[in-house]
């Protein structure tokens, strides 16, 4: 009789912990914290400080989705993931959002099970090279040791790259971005190859970033963006949005200095639906609170403008232009849906 | 079944299942057993059920698909036009490439150490003393990891070997290079060459087939006038001279097929980047072997210093009373004895090493663990499927290794009858 209950018991928890809950909100309010994926250490898009407070611009995105859901932009536990572990991390429910510079692919959406929020940078593979080299053009990279960080999509760009050009390499398969960088300063490959911008964010680092280049040739489409799991639909709007209102509050104008101003209300009614200062609650169609908006842009650190000037813009070292990323009222990529 | 018939049949109650010492050993096996097997259900049951939570079915399909990446070290050929299949098979044999490497190595590294650590010299017995505690003491990782710092930091860069006065020359006779990448070294060729034969997963170079083939035939006949050179001194007492017969009969066929096959060796070039024309043999594989073999080696001297220790003194004795000198006492007396204490252990250290192996990512050395379970695994997302088949694979390996080691212990064990 006995066991017959502690059976019973065993399959009841066995049904209980074999779900993978469907409601990412409950969970995470429930925890009071967000767990977020991030690079295990990118300077500009994430990395931690001396004190071990994580920081920059893929790291904005976990802020503001902690803010709009809990009202915290501190309450994130930060998990580093290589780009070997950040699928099955996310997958398995160890990370509620991945905010990793992972470029939102049609396999990883349909095969790999994971819905992209939207891409917060538009970006393309690059190569780097020592200056002593000469190498002034990917094409002359023929025979070249290139390293290359595994589990990417970088790894399939370099050998169509190469096929396509008729040329031969030789990959150095490496699984940080650290261990990257350490083995290209050492001379074991000619070419370090990633997104553009992790390349920038990586010379910026070195000790002498002047002796390297960053070749002109960009051989892919990468856009990155956050992600979420298949299968949580109100999680995948909540992320969704909370990076959107940091797109918009730069199109409209709101910045960390006046966003306290304009959430008494404004003449805009955009501006008031975003800020949940008007009639208009929108942050109760997606379970927030009404001023979800303005916690998410004050938590992360101001409109995506700002983030970017902060974490990787062209006064920071590593001197990103904007190009691209610019909204699309300036000539960019960036547009975001109304907020209606 | 014998059991319960055997019972009286008087009464049986349920009770006697857990107070009755006929009926409680066999009760409380068979609970057990139920709970073992609600256990594995449950796993099995919770895998599908995340799985189909997930919307992911459960196939091995991939494997036919393209791969699209490239691997550094083939052993056979592969492009980034072949099959997740093939990228397989292609870590799965740079697996085994570096496994058989380090455990030929460690063996004979433990086996120099284990006897010198018995050595009655002090300055040997302390110096083999420090290295088993070193190397065995320290995890492999590291030492493979400071191989491969080694190899990468202190090593010049191919582009060192360019221009007027290089900062780094090649070596033996300028046909050896060694880089912070790789060892370029000279690249076997054949004017006439006999060609491949394609037996559907690799081809097989008939050369090397040649080649094999013309050793054994050498070897078999050497063997033949070995025999025949002991049974004239069986029968007259005096042994023909027939050093200059076995050196006749195993090199000249091996030159004379080499010269028919053109035989040459073409020699590594800087070109470009890298050296081209020779072979090369990367850092990472040397890191790995490296490390692999000397952290095992330590534990294999351990077992030979104990497989000898269990041999009994007299058994030296005998030997020396014998005229044996010490060194033939070794190979002859002892170390013969004390293979049947030292073969079963060495079983699990060779198994060590093999799944050691598998640390190969940290050096980006594209093992199994590299290719199916890293890029594939990756590229692919099937996590469940790539490990599953790893772990297949790497217990197929070690149950292999583990079935041929325990055949040669039978032929060495104490035969008793």
């Amino acid at each position: 009789m006995k066991n017959t209950v502690f059976l019973g018991t065993l399959a009841a928890a066995g049904l209980a912990a074999g779900f993978v809950s469907a409601a990412t909100l409950d969970d995470v309010k429930a925890r009071g914290e967000l767990n977020c994926g991030v690079n295990t250490g990118l300077v500009g898009f994430a990395a931690p400080d001396a004190n071990g407070n994580w920081s920059g611009f893929d790291v904005a995105i976990c802020k503001a989705v902690a803010a709009a859901v809990l009202g915290d932009a501190s309450k994130v536990k930060y998990v580093p993931t290589t780009g070997q572990t950040r699928f099955t991390a996310l997958a398995s429910g160890e990370v509620d959002i991945l905010s990793r510079n992972t470029t939102w692919t049609f396999s990883r959406d349909a095969d790999l099970k994971f819905t992209f929020i939207g891409v917060n940078y538009y970006d393309g593979q690059g190569f780097m090279v020592n200056k002593a080299l000469g190498v002034t053009s990917a094409k002359e990279l023929d025979g070249a040791t290139v390293c290359i960080q595994t589990g990417t999509t970088t790894e399939l760009n370099l050998a169509d790259f190469f096929k396509v050009n008729n040329m031969t390499y030789s990959p150095v398969t490496i699984e940080t971005n650290a261990e990257g960088e350490q083995q290209f300063l050492a001379g074991a490959c000619d070419a370090y190859t990633t997104d553009a911008s992790g390349l920038a964010a990586t010379r910026a680092a070195f000790a002498n970033p002047e002796d390297y280049v960053i070749l002109p040739e960009i051989i892919s489409k990468e856009p990155l963006g956050p992600l979420v799991r298949h299968g949580d639909d109100q999680w995948a709007d909540i992320t969704r949005w909370a990076m959107n209102a940091l797109i918009a509050a730069e199109e409209y104008g709101v910045t960390s200095a006046n966003i306290e101003e304009l959430s008494k209300g404004t003449e805009n009614p955009e501006i008031n639906r975003l800020l949940g200062a008007g009639e208009d609650n929108l942050g109760a169609m997606i379970g927030l609170e009404k001023d979800w908006g303005k916690k998410a842009i004050v938590g992360a650190g101001g409109n995506y403008g700002e983030i970017f000037a902060a974490t990787i813009g062209e006064s920071t070292p590593i001197g990103l232009a904007r190009g691209l990323n610019a909204q699309w009222t300036q000539g960019g990529l960036l547009y975001t849906p109304p907020f209606r | 079944m014998a059991t319960v018939t055997d019972a009286p049949k008087a009464s049986f109650r349920l009770s006697m299942l857990i107070y009755d010492t006929r009926y409680r050993s066999i009760t409380i096996q068979i609970v057990v057993l139920l709970l073992f097997m609600a256990g594995a259900a449950w796993l099995v049951d919770n895998t599908v059920r995340n799985l189909a939570a997930l919307g992911k079915d459960f196939s091995f399909g991939f494997l036919w698909n393209r791969a699209g990446y490239d691997i550094n070290q083939m052993l056979v050929q592969y492009t980034n036009d072949s099959t997740h299949g093939r990228a397989m098979l292609i870590g799965l044999l740079n697996t085994l490439l570096v496994a058989f490497m380090s455990c030929v190595a460690a063996t004979v590294l433990g086996v120099i150490i284990g006897v010198l650590r018995l050595s009655p010299n002090w300055i040997v017995g302390r110096l083999t003393t420090v290295y088993v505690e070193m190397f065995r003491n320290i995890p492999v990782l590291l030492w493979i990891l400071v191989a491969y710092a080694i190899f990468t930091e202190v090593l010049p860069a191919p582009n060192a070997f360019r221009g007027e006065n290089p900062t780094a020359s090649m070596i033996l006779f300028d046909s050896v290079a060694l880089t912070n990448r790789y060892t370029a070294i000279p690249d076997p060729l054949f004017y006439r060459s006999l060609g491949n034969i394609d037996v559907g997963l690799f081809l097989i170079s008939l050369d090397l087939l040649a080649i094999i083939a013309v050793i054994t035939g050498s070897v078999l006949v050497n063997r033949k006038l070995l025999a025949h050179a002991t049974a004239v001194q069986n029968a007259t007492g005096v042994r023909p001279v027939t050093w200059w017969k076995s050196i006749l009969v195993l090199l000249v066929p091996l030159a004379l097929l080499l010269i028919a096959l053109g035989f040459h060796a073409e020699r590594p070039v800087l070109r470009g980047f890298n050296f081209t024309g020779g072979l090369d043999v990367s850092n990472s594989l040397m890191a790995l072997w490296l490390g692999l073999t000397l952290y095992t080696a330590a534990f294999i001297a351990e077992i030979v210093r104990a497989g000898i220790g269990a041999v009994s003194r007299g058994q030296t004795e005998a030997a020396f009373a014998l005229g044996l000198r010490p060194n033939r006492t070794m190979s002859l007396v002892i170390l013969p004895q004390a293979l049947r204490v030292i073969v079963p252990p060495l079983i699990s250290q060779y198994l060590n090493i093999t799944k050691n192996s598998s640390l190969a990512i940290a050096v980006g050395y594209m093992d199994l663990r590299g290719t199916l379970g890293g890029i594939t695994l990756n590229q692919t997302g099937r996590e469940l499927e790539c490990v599953l088949l790893m772990m297949l694979i790497y217990l197929a390996i070690s149950l292999m290794i583990s079935g041929a080691m325990n055949v040669y212990n039978n032929s060495v064990k104490l035969k008793e009858r």
